[in-house]
């Protein structure tokens, strides 16, 4: 481990001696122990680490050729599909790449909580991580702003106008944010610089994010803790850096096959179509992972109260592990939150087909029982579940399930 | 390699991934190169037509080729002769003028001093040519470097006449 590393060249040894760099990278990456049954969910943490540097190197290149101005802004992305030498594949990689972002970070929060990795100690990963999805929600939104095509501008315009529903104080804010009393040139380019800062401010909880995980070290699907000096772990590298490797390469053949493929599948023709303030697009939606939360926002017919429920609908996954009251991890061992756990992804899914339809009618019913059952969840079931659960008997150790029967007795006796 | 140490798969394996990633990262890593290239719509002004009409013998216009300045001169009898009569070895960069122009009277070359990139004055310096104000360097009639810390001739750019009174530069 880290205490005892010596690097091996003379200049190795020079240099860590006055700045142990390569002590930390050897203590972290190289034989960190790492449970040795995770399985391919647990590869979405490389993955995403993969997409932020991805979007930010993308988006370096973008913003050398973007210009924030309202009356060029949709020219110069123009400029950079058609004039810029592989101007449209940087675009397309940076546009998509962040729908593959958002895919990935569903899945890798829908890992944590089925196996409960949110739970204690690792609640301060799983906030840092919450902070980390608004942060991205907000990047998305401001870069989506940035092409100021028709969707881009209505898509500000009705965001903003979110911060109207704040009472007494609210027009005060939206003219404070817009620069003027409508979306335009100085909102677009506060958009931005804002866009262009808080990539770094991800990485920079990214960061905090794996330290703070480091020192638990991670869950497994099993759920539950490590035995020290037991034969429970194997060094990440090289077993989880070749298998986050090869999920990596799975990942890009999907990337690659949207930007190649069907680059525009996740976008709306509308905002290829220079903003008008004058026209509201006919049918006007998010981009596709804003879709619950956009469903959530319309489902309740008051506007401070949407505005707060849709907020508090991502709020309140902070503050999910003091409403799980379980004290076993993974649902592998809770057949009952098992079932639940399914069917709060189906309700997600469900918000977000429901998000991209017209809100009225049936649909807005739907929307709105959906909605209750988001916060049901949370609310009610997640601290019920706890005490009414009759949950598995948990293995001894990771190893302990896929033992034969005699080398598990064989265990047995050692340990008595 | 000695003889028990055979190639096994995994050498194989080694080697094959490792290729497929280097070869991989470098075809990504020239798109981000190449975005920075002049892009299609700088290809695209990469030539520019002059009239010429407008210009008596001993005046000169300067116009801008791919953002940089050109000049044009329609020089006089006298800086011809003089220009023809200087013999090579007396240049820094030996060109006979004959060879830096289509028709002696049209003196066509990029407006850049050879030096460090600064624009050159006409009509100016020893030799009655160009003078560039950044560091002395003199040019004569012809644009050939003559004094001054100027490596080469004023360069000549890419131009055919299209008519008498018209020139496409580039």
């Amino acid at each position: 481990m880290s205490d005892n590393y010596e690097p091996s060249s003379a200049i190795g040894k020079w240099f860590d001696k006055r700045l142990p760099l390569l002590t930390l990278f050897a203590g972290h990456v190289l034989p960190y122990p790492t449970p040795k049954n995770l399985n391919y969910w647990w590869t979405f943490g490389g993955i995403l680490t993969f997409c932020l540097i991805a979007q930010i190197v993308t988006g370096l290149v973008l913003a050398m050729h973007y210009v924030a101005d309202a009356d060029q802004a949709f020219n110069s992305v123009e400029h950079i599909m058609r004039d810029v030498n592989f101007g449209w594949m940087l675009r397309y990689i940076h546009a998509n790449g962040a729908s593959m972002m958002f895919m990935a970070v569903y899945i890798h929060m829908a890992r944590s909580l089925f196996y409960g990795s949110y739970k204690e100690p690792r609640e301060l990963i799983w906030i840092i991580g919450v902070f980390i999805f608004l942060l991205m929600i907000a990047t998305a939104f401001m870069g989506y702003v940035l092409p100021w095509g028709q969707m881009s501008f209505w898509a500000a315009t009705v965001i903003t106008n979110l911060f109207s529903a704040i009472p007494f104080v609210g027009e005060s804010i939206t003219n404070w944010l817009w620069g003027g009393y409508a979306v335009g040139s100085p909102l677009l380019t506060r958009f931005f610089t804002l866009h262009y800062l808080m990539p770094f401010l991800i990485f920079a909880l990214v960061i905090l994010h794996v330290w703070a995980l480091h020192v638990p070290g991670n869950n497994n699907p099993e759920g539950i803790d490590v035995v020290q000096g037991s034969q429970d772990t194997v060094p990440f590298h090289p077993h989880y850096v070749v298998k986050d490797m090869f999920a990596l390469v799975v990942f890009l053949v999907i990337f690659a096959g949207f930007i190649f493929f069907v680059p525009n599948l996740l976008g709306h023709t509308d905002n290829y179509i220079p903003a008008n303030p004058l026209q509201t697009p006919e049918h006007i939606v998010p981009e596709w992972y804003f879709l619950p939360f956009y469903a959530i926002l319309r489902s309740v017919p008051d506007k401070l109260g949407g505005v707060i429920l849709m907020v508090s609908s991502i709020a309140i996954l902070a503050f999910l592990p003091w409403l799980d009251t379980s004290k076993v991890r993974s649902a592998k061992y809770r057949p009952l939150y098992k079932q639940f756990f399914w069917l709060f992804i189906a309700d997600v899914i469900l918000l977000g087909y429901l998000g991209s339809q017209t809100a009225d009618g049936l649909f807005l019913l739907i929307a709105r029982i959906a909605t209750a059952y988001y916060f049901i969840h949370f609310l009610v079931l997640m601290p019920l579940l706890g005490f009414v659960e009759k949950t598995k008997p948990l293995p001894k150790s990771i190893s302990e399930p896929v033992l034969s029967k005699e080398e598990r007795e064989g265990q047995a006796t050692q340990s008595t | 390699m000695s003889e028990d140490t055979s190639v096994t798969r995994r050498n194989f394996l080694y080697i094959t991934t490792g290729s497929f990633a280097a070869a991989g990262s470098a075809a990504l890593a020239w798109p981000f190169v190449d975005q920075m290239n002049p892009d299609a719509s700088v290809k695209a002004l990469a030539s520019t037509e002059v009239d010429l009409t407008p210009i008596l013998p001993g005046q000169s216009i300067t116009i801008l080729w791919r953002g940089k300045p050109v000049f044009i001169r329609r020089r006089t009898p006298e800086e011809i002769t003089e220009a023809s009569k200087v013999k090579l070895d007396e240049l820094p960069d030996p060109e006979g003028d004959e060879d830096r122009v289509q028709n002696p009277e049209w003196l066509i070359m990029v407006g850049i001093c050879t030096h460090l990139g600064c624009i050159p004055l006409g009509q100016k310096g020893e030799y009655n040519g160009w003078f560039c104000p950044c560091h002395g360097s003199h040019y004569d009639t012809s644009g050939r470097i003559r004094k001054g810390p100027a490596p080469k001739n004023l360069e000549i750019p890419q131009y055919v006449f299209l008519d008498e009174n018209t020139v496409k530069i580039g």
